[in-house]
């Protein structure tokens, strides 16, 4: 090989080396942006439909037939403030574990990735992060569409996404969580009928916990979907100082599976 | 002497109860292509995946371009191209968003101007906007290719880069690595192809069993293993298993060619030993191969 051929090689690439690189978690993060602009339309169409489909059977429908109000607040207010919490697990749960099974054993996408310099911990907290601002926003639609069911705009309702995004890391942790320990797509039968729909009747969203018997009452004390309906109705109706114990709960909640994800995807992911 | 691009010594992987790679030395001088050449199952793949720290290993050390693996895999990554066997492009988006990404991953300064350079590299240039989908099975290899150069690595991974492909698009693949063995990169090519391994490497390692078995150049495998002819005979299976019987009680070596024998190192078999019916042609890389391997190649 000639002298000339020989510097026809790029110089060495140094890249800045060190765990959570935030530019490989942003490059990550655009390959999802980058897929997403191609179906952005049906899944914004379904995620702002459904909540007002249950707004209209629930709130509309119990609420002028049995239920009237809840403390003082008319059920489709109560309702539509709950919902919020409803549109962040499935916003968050399903496509994680979904998108996670499908990008690992059908796409390779996950092969591909990891081949460049980003490492599981980096791949795992980006998609994790892209989820929780999808369903953060999404999360948000049905308060919007209460407001059209006459509920009072408040400033508190900024905070919305915030608590709805930290709970939809949470929860896209637990997705992926999920995927990285199931073995065939089917088992995610098991996580939606034990888990997820469940934790979204109990979560006080359709009628308050505390009319429910001791034993369930604390446990749903453990389902991060009451806290974030707490936190909602908090930003729609007056904060309280508990709700510092329900963000907090949502906050511990995000990060305990954010590294229980890392750590199931990096057995999963190399061998 | 520079360096060695890649640097494997005494390297075992298990899964379970199956090694995959035993006791593995291998390296790779800078600037050479190098062909892995084995049967499925060698350990080509799992040798692959721990270059680029996806498998680790259970003993042994890694050296990438310097850096140690796997506590350093994510510097050498960062100087390394990969060229999957399985295509895993982004099939919804387009031609250019497929490498912008990949060119954010590797944290190229300028992605645009990588992105271009790629595009004109694999010749998709007209293409840039085209959905994945939209391509044609050559053009999306030549895409795989070009997503793997988009950062215009040192060394290059390619893993069975024209498996299941046609003789065209094989053909174009084959001048696009052409091209960068020109440039200078290091290549370590796994393959199963004997003709690619011809074609395309300066040297090649034979891999068995999780271990390198041979390594050279073509031209020297072929005279060391399989001498300078091979002559296939062809005849009902019991005249065959006297020919064989015969040629190797004369000391040569005998494999067998699907409805024939190949009794390699013909020039030194004495007069009668081949009969005048037999084919006789230049031995081959693929003559070793199954003299060595065992298996058939393709």
């Amino acid at each position: 090989m000639s002298e000339a051929e020989q510097t026809a090689v790029a110089e060495p690439q140094r890249i800045h080396v060190r765990r959570l690189d935030p530019a490989a978690i942003g490059a990550v993060m655009s390959r999802e942006v980058a897929n997403f602009k191609t179906f952005w339309k049906g899944t914004t169409f379904s995620s702002v439909l459904e909540p007002i489909v249950y707004l209209l059977a629930f709130g509309l429908g119990l609420g002028a037939t049995i239920v009237g109000d809840v403390g003082g607040v008319p059920y489709v207010q109560f309702v539509g403030t709950g919902m919020v919490a409803t549109a962040v697990i499935f916003s968050s749960v399903l496509p994680a574990m979904f998108g996670t099974f499908v990008k690992h054993h059908f796409q390779r996408t996950y092969d591909a990735i990891l081949a460049t310099p980003v490492d599981v911990e980096e791949l795992v907290t980006a998609e994790m992060l892209w989820i929780g601002l999808r369903a953060g926003f999404y999360g948000s639609a049905p308060l919007l569409v209460t407001i059209g069911f006459g509920l009072d705009p408040a400033w508190g309702m900024l905070l919305v996404p915030v608590f709805a995004f930290v709970t939809a890391c949470g929860f896209a942790a637990f997705g992926i969580t999920v995927a990285a320990s199931a073995e065939k797509i089917d088992q995610f039968n098991y996580v939606t009928t034990l888990a997820v729909t469940p934790l979204f009747l109990v979560a006080g969203t359709f009628f308050p916990i505390d009319g429910l018997p001791e034993g369930l009452q604390t446990l749903a004390n453990l389902n991060p979907l009451y806290h974030l309906v707490e936190l909602v109705r908090g930003g729609a109706f007056g904060f309280e100082t508990v709700d510092i114990f329900h963000f907090g709960f949502l906050l511990v909640m995000a990060l305990g599976m954010w590294r229980l994800a890392i750590s199931r995807m990096q057995k999963r992911l190399i061998d | 002497m520079s360096a060695p691009a890649i640097r494997l010594k005494q390297v075992v992987k298990t899964f379970g109860p199956i090694t995959a790679v035993d006791g593995l030395d291998l390296e790779v001088p800078t600037g050479i292509c190098l062909g892995l050449l084995g049967p499925n199952g060698a350990g080509k793949s799992t040798t692959m995946r721990l270059l680029t720290g996806q498998a680790i290993a259970d003993s042994g050390s890694i050296d990438v371009l310097g850096h140690s693996l796997p506590s350093d895999g994510k510097r050498a990554r960062a100087e390394m191209g990969v060229v999957p066997q399985l295509d895993n492009l982004d099939v919804d988006v387009t031609v250019e968003e497929n490498l912008a990404v990949f060119a954010r991953l590797y944290r190229v300064a300028d992605v645009p101007d990588a992105v271009d350079r790629a595009l004109e590299l694999a010749r998709l240039t007209d293409r840039r906007r085209d959905r994945v989908d939209e391509l044609s099975g050559g053009m999306r290899r030549r895409l795989l290719l070009a997503r793997g150069l988009v950062h215009e690595p040192r060394l290059v991974l390619l893993d069975e880069p024209t498996v299941g492909l046609d003789p065209q698009i094989r053909t174009q693949l084959w001048s696009l690595i052409d091209e960068l063995r020109g440039q200078g990169v290091t290549i370590l090519m796994s393959t199963h192809y004997i003709e690619e391994a011809e074609r395309l490497a300066d040297e090649v390692a034979v891999m068995t069993a999780g271990s390198i078995i041979a390594r050279g150049r073509p031209a020297d495998l072929v005279l060391e293993h399989a001498g300078r002819e091979t002559a296939e005979i062809y005849a009902a299976p019991a005249a065959l298993a006297e020919h064989r019987e015969r040629a190797e009680a004369a000391g040569l070596r005998v494999r067998p060619a699907g409805p024939a024998i190949a009794v390699m190192g013909a020039e030194r078999a004495t007069d009668g030993l081949i009969p005048e019916s037999a084919v006789r042609r230049a031995a081959s890389l693929e003559d070793v191969f199954v003299l060595l391997t065992g298996e058939e190649a393709e």
